[in-house]
């Protein structure tokens, strides 16, 4: 009995044993992708020496009471940046003229050769792709759709964008709820993909990518228009709201498992620090929000925001938000 | 040394089980949690786990003016179901699905712009079971396209 279970067992413990090889190899996040990382990374993006915060500027990145609170619990939490299709969203209701020459040039997709910039592209095209469906300008989306693949693949993200989803496309060009929905599950793809293959480090570099694309076409098309009463305007200085949770998601991902920093995440840090002064200079002041049911089952946040900001200190954000932006694309 | 081949196989299982579990909460999201959605357009981002009975889970998102939002929050059928509640950045309190028949949805628009928090808590089970029940959480955001 005990010689016919090691006839059956041994095969099965092989079997099983090549199975979970071959998942923690697809998995991506560990060692696999390091050394796929380092082999890419000659001459890579890290426009700072830096590959470790030190106090001074973590503190002054990420040091605030909030934050701290938000380590010490022991339960799961999630801090949501805007998805590119929501910041694109977010930049036509607010009035904002679509402008071609802004985006990013899809010719470019061959510079990106690192994690990290493939994962600031894939957002910062998603966010292209996504300005260009809601203006309805089909074939500019379906070009860009092509670059968020190209940055898709080259991330080893698996099955979110394949030759289906550019055929749907194709076919349903010419309806915006479609086109939208497509590209709302691309993006699921991605970043369920990434999140579930602990690489939830390169889905947080995705989003802040797509969300600075976001605030740089706003920042050039508001022109030099007068501060106040601007829509555009108050829809970049709100951003400030959003940015806290950015921080947010990049002092969860600094550190791995290990306790040592992510150089990809420190390197970002250093690029968005000139925004978190900038953004320091803008007063963002809320009332007590309360709730108001409407007869149609959607109820009202009912609250005043108020934004207060220098015009100097506007001209600033545009300047470090148009450098930071440049940095990801280069 | 046979107790050591099935001590390895049955961790090996375990493993590749959990891997599993937690890869299904993905195409839970997408089949089970993703439809609540309609007619609003789901915003693309992903913000699932699991979780067991007893669990809580916070969100916190930036909301912006003028824009109308659907709020999604679903539990396998596993789990009882999951409460949540919506705060403003003072703690006041917006809403409680347990005081509307414990719904999976919310819709809200915004007068102006600020940060929100989510709290969902997975309650006990009434039936008493040996182990807590475990099962896939799914929070999810759509909102109106508001414009040609």
């Amino acid at each position: 009995m005990t010689r016919i279970l090691k006839i059956y067992t041994m095969p099965f413990l092989l079997a099983l044993f090549v199975i979970v090889s071959l998942n923690s190899c697809d998995s991506g996040g560990g060692s696999g992708d390091e050394s796929k990382d380092q082999a890419k990374s000659k001459g890579q993006d890290y426009d700072q020496n830096l590959t470790e915060l030190d106090t001074s500027l973590y503190n002054s990145f990420f040091g605030n009471d909030e934050l701290s609170e938000d380590i010490e619990q022991a339960k799961k939490i999630f801090h949501s940046i805007p998805s590119p299709l929501e910041t694109a969203m977010l930049l036509k209701s607010a009035g904002a003229e679509y402008d071609d020459v802004l985006l990013n040039s899809n010719d470019n997709v061959e510079r990106y050769t690192s994690t990290k910039s493939m994962a600031l592209n894939l957002g910062i095209y998603t966010t292209d792709l996504s300005f260009a469906s809601l203006f309805n300008y089909t074939q500019t989306a379906m070009d860009y759709m092509k670059a968020a693949k190209s940055m898709a693949e080259g991330l080893d993200i698996t099955d979110a964008i394949d030759n289906e989803t550019l055929e749907l496309l194709e076919e349903n060009l010419n309806q915006r709820d479609v086109v939208m929905d497509i590209i709302s599950e691309t993006f699921l793809n991605s970043s369920s993909y990434l999140k579930e293959n602990k690489r939830e480090d390169v889905a947080a570099i995705v989003l802040v990518g797509g969300w600075i694309e976001g605030l740089y076409l706003a920042t050039k098309l508001v022109g030099d228009e007068p501060i106040k009463g601007n829509s555009l305007v108050d829809r970049i200085l709100e951003q400030k709201l959003a940015f806290d949770i950015v921080r947010k998601v990049l002092a969860d991902n600094l550190e791995n498992e290990n306790g040592k920093q992510n150089p990809d995440i420190v390197s970002l840090v250093t690029q968005l620090q000139p925004l978190k002064e900038a953004f320091d200079k803008v007063k963002v002041t809320t009332t007590e929000a309360k709730s108001v049911q409407g007869a149609n089952q959607v109820s009202t946040i009912m609250s005043k925001t108020t934004v207060e900001v220098e015009p100097k200190d506007f001209e600033q954000i545009k300047v470090v938000v148009d450098q930071i932006r440049t940095s990801f694309i280069q | 040394m046979r107790r050591t081949y099935h001590l390895i196989a049955l961790l090996i299982v375990i493993t590749f089980i959990s891997f599993d579990a937690s890869a299904q909460c993905k195409g839970f999201a997408k089949k089970m949690c993703k439809p609540e959605l309609t007619p609003y357009i789901h915003d693309g981002n992903y913000h699932a786990a699991l979780l067991l009975e007893g669990e809580e889970a916070d969100l916190y998102k930036t909301f912006y003016s003028g824009q109308e939002y659907r709020l999604a929050v679903c539990g396998g059928a596993e789990l009882p179901d999951i409460e949540f509640k919506v705060y403003d950045a003072a703690k006041n309190l917006l809403y409680d699905n347990t005081k509307d028949n414990n719904s999976r949805v919310w819709d809200f628009k915004m007068q102006s712009s600020q940060q929100l928090k989510i709290e969902i808590k997975v309650p006990v089970s009434p039936k008493p079971a040996e182990e807590p029940m475990e099962g896939c959480v799914s929070i999810m955001f759509g909102f109106k396209d508001t414009g040609e």
